[in-house]
């Protein structure tokens, strides 16, 4: 590459990750700004202050935020685990065996992942409410499965294409059953895929607002996204915009480490050395 | 170890194609048997029908006296080397031996026992606690025949082991697992297209196409007696020629002069106008570089040369010819057939390398008249076959193989025993 490519290259990164990136240090910036210093009419807040954060975790917030923090942790992880155990199994499945309504079963994933959640919410809001599942952990978890069942099979059937047919042979030659070859040879190199599906599952949960906002009513199962919407500032005349920026602060927290924490495991070609390359 | 027994073994894919059709073949205990055949001819099906990664559409499938067609790979005790060796990518060297021994639940320390003294056999010492991705080519395919030998199977399967090696890495692992199979006298069945492969390794070999067996002999009887046309065609290099010919009492005209053969083999040429005679080229040589005493046991002819290769210890000539369209067209089937791209009538002799036969003169050749085959054009059928003299063949290259396997066994267990002795003195 040339030094002019380079510099234009360059130029267009700087660009795009100012263009990602400023809202977020604009939220931070809004969190350290005391409410008298909200609109100071510059970027920085004139003096560092903490008043959101204790506002949140001590303060008045701190009964609609940190219920909602463990509710989010909660129901997010159990939806996750959960999609990728079944997505586990239905994409080797797909990806594996040779069975009538194949193609049904991957169309219908797709349906489902396009289908508008807002259309389903209102039916789905009387039938929680009539069997009791309104306002619970379950009544948030069955509705995100929905949501990421979809799109991890379908990202996990792509891992498992990838995995030659001949690693299962071979295993089953050397005497394991079906079930030995899956977790023993299989799932091992299918495990980049399967942190990759989690990673996503666990965002589309996190950041669902629709369901937590529509099926819940108190902090028995209202998950943050939910919860930030419900702010109020400490008087009628105030916004809670400094609270609402310390928590969304707050809230990126946990994705940023995921992706730090598994983006080793991301990276492919686990299955280098396999097969004749 | 055991025998492996098929009777009318026959694979059906759903759409009614049968990739393997009426396939019997015995092979004996012990034996090392060769699939081969041009791609598509059914060869690796057969060998995942015996292993159990395909299933049988009918025929029985009996190993060590035991039918298995209905038995799951596990339960048939067989091992196998992939092409693409299939190795375990997430495990160590050492663990992908010891999967199988894993998988058995054989304890700790006779797991590595017989993993060392597998990966002493095959050299791996040094690569035990390697992942296969930083092993080369050769290292990779000894894991995956690690793989196979650390468990006492029934029989040891290979498809196309050798392919993805460079052609010097081939011949050295071509000559270790001919080693590795007599040391350990097991039956073992292998895949290839590669006839060097074949014929080198094979106690007897079993020519497929399009799914039916043509032939299955030692490599000397197929050299010598092949069956038909496809057989003569496919083994050897470079391939036989075959030229078209008109009988007329025990002489066969052909586009290089008439070719006398004895009055036995030319009674069986009856009742046919046009024959193809089939002659290999090293069977031809320089007219002038011929000892006076061996000439009346051939014809001489005189031809254009259009190509010569001289390869220093041998060297080939490039004859044309003209032949009627009805042999044309049945060479080029053959060598479509075949994979091979040659598709001019144009006969390869062999000739001595100080010859000193020129490119597009024309020179006198001597072509040696007593092993010539002669074959029905029509229906491929080799005429001139001596099927007694072909037995006998594969029935001495059984000998040598009984007594090979003996000599190797006993030297092995002799190894062991000073082995034993020194590990006792120490």
């Amino acid at each position: 590459m040339s030094t002019r490519k380079k510099v234009l290259w360059g130029v267009a990164a700087a660009v795009i990750i100012f263009y990602c990136l400023f809202p977020i240090a604009w939220i931070v910036s809004l969190s350290f700004k005391a409410p008298s210093d909200l609109s100071n009419q510059s970027f920085f807040p004139s003096a560092l202050s903490w008043e959101n954060y204790e506002l949140i975790f001590t303060g008045s917030a701190s009964d609609l935020f940190l219920p909602a923090l463990r509710n989010s942790f909660g129901i997010c992880l159990i939806a996750t685990a959960i999609s990728c155990l079944l997505a586990m199994f239905a994409a080797y499945a797909i990806a594996r065996l040779d069975f009538p309504g194949k193609t049904l079963i991957l169309s219908t994933a797709l349906v489902v992942a396009i289908f508008p959640v807002i259309s389903i919410v209102t039916p789905l809001f009387n039938l929680w409410r009539n069997i009791g599942l309104y306002d619970t952990w379950p009544g948030l978890i069955i509705p995100y499965l929905s949501l990421t069942l979809p799109i991890s099979i379908w990202t996990m059937s792509a891992f498992f294409r990838e995995i030659p047919w001949e690693m299962e042979q071979a295993a089953q030659v050397d005497g394991a059953t079906t079930w030995q070859a899956f977790r023993k040879v299989i799932v091992p190199l299918a495990a980049p895929g399967v942190f990759t599906t989690a990673i996503i599952a666990f965002f589309i949960a996190w950041n669902d607002f629709i369901y937590g906002i529509s099926l819940t009513s108190t902090e028995a199962a209202r998950p943050v996204p939910a919860a930030l919407g419900l702010f109020t500032g400490a008087s009628q005349f105030e916004e809670p915009t400094g609270a609402i920026s310390a928590a969304a602060v707050i809230v990126t927290i946990p994705v940023v480490v995921l992706v730090l924490l598994f983006q080793r495991r991301i990276v492919a070609g686990l299955t280098n050395g396999a097969v004749k390359g | 170890m055991a025998s492996i027994e098929m009777k009318n073994i026959v694979k059906q894919y759903g759409d009614g194609f049968p990739a393997v059709n009426d396939v019997s073949l015995d092979i004996a205990d012990g034996e090392f048997m060769i699939l081969v055949g041009p791609s598509g001819c059914g060869k690796s099906t057969l060998l995942r029908m015996i292993v159990g990664l395909e299933d049988i559409t009918s025929g029985e499938m009996i190993i060590g006296g035991k039918r298995v067609n209905d038995l799951a790979p596990r339960d048939r005790n067989l091992s196998m080397v992939f092409q693409n060796y299939a190795l375990y990518p997430h495990m160590t060297v050492y663990e992908n031996i010891a999967f199988p021994l894993r998988l058995a639940k054989m304890p700790d320390d006779e797991v590595r026992r017989r993993v060392t003294e597998a990966s002493d056999v095959l050299e791996l010492k040094d690569h035990l606690e390697r992942k296969p991705a930083n092993l080369s080519g050769g290292q990779r395919q000894r894991v995956a025949m690690g793989r196979a030998i650390v468990r006492q199977a029934e029989a040891f399967l290979f498809d196309e082991p050798l392919s993805n090696l460079d052609a010097k890495l081939r011949g050295q692992m071509r000559t270790e697992i001919s080693r590795l199979q007599r040391r350990l006298g097991i039956t073992t069945v292998y895949v290839t297209h590669d006839q060097t492969e074949a014929m080198t390794l094979g106690d007897r070999v079993c020519v497929l196409r399009k799914g039916k067996i043509q032939q299955v002999a030692s490599p000397r009887e197929l050299y010598e007696q092949p069956v038909n046309l496809f057989v003569a065609g496919f083994i050897g290099s470079p391939p036989m020629n075959f030229l078209p010919a008109t009988p007329e009492g025990n002489r066969l005209k052909t586009p290089f002069g008439d070719i006398e053969i004895e009055a036995s083999r030319a009674s069986k040429l009856g009742g046919h106008d046009l024959l193809m005679v089939g002659i290999r080229p090293e069977y031809f040589e320089d007219a002038s570089l011929v000892e006076e005493h061996k000439r009346p046991l051939g014809s001489t002819f005189r031809a254009r040369v259009d190509v010569t290769e001289w390869l220093g210890d041998s060297q080939y000539a490039y004859i044309p010819y003209e032949a009627p369209e009805a042999i044309t067209n049945q060479l080029r089937d053959l060598s479509r057939e075949l994979d091979a791209e040659e598709l001019r009538t144009q006969a390869i002799v062999s000739i001595d390398s100080t010859s000193r036969i020129r490119e597009g003169r024309e020179a006198e050749f001597w072509l040696d008249s007593r092993k010539v085959h002669v074959f029905d054009p029509e229906t491929g059928e080799n005429l001139t076959r001596d099927a007694e003299a072909g037995a006998e063949l594969t029935r001495l290259a059984t000998q040598d193989r009984v007594e090979q396997v003996e000599e190797s066994q006993s030297r092995a267990s002799a190894e062991q025993e000073t082995g034993g002795a020194t590990a006792a003195s120490a």
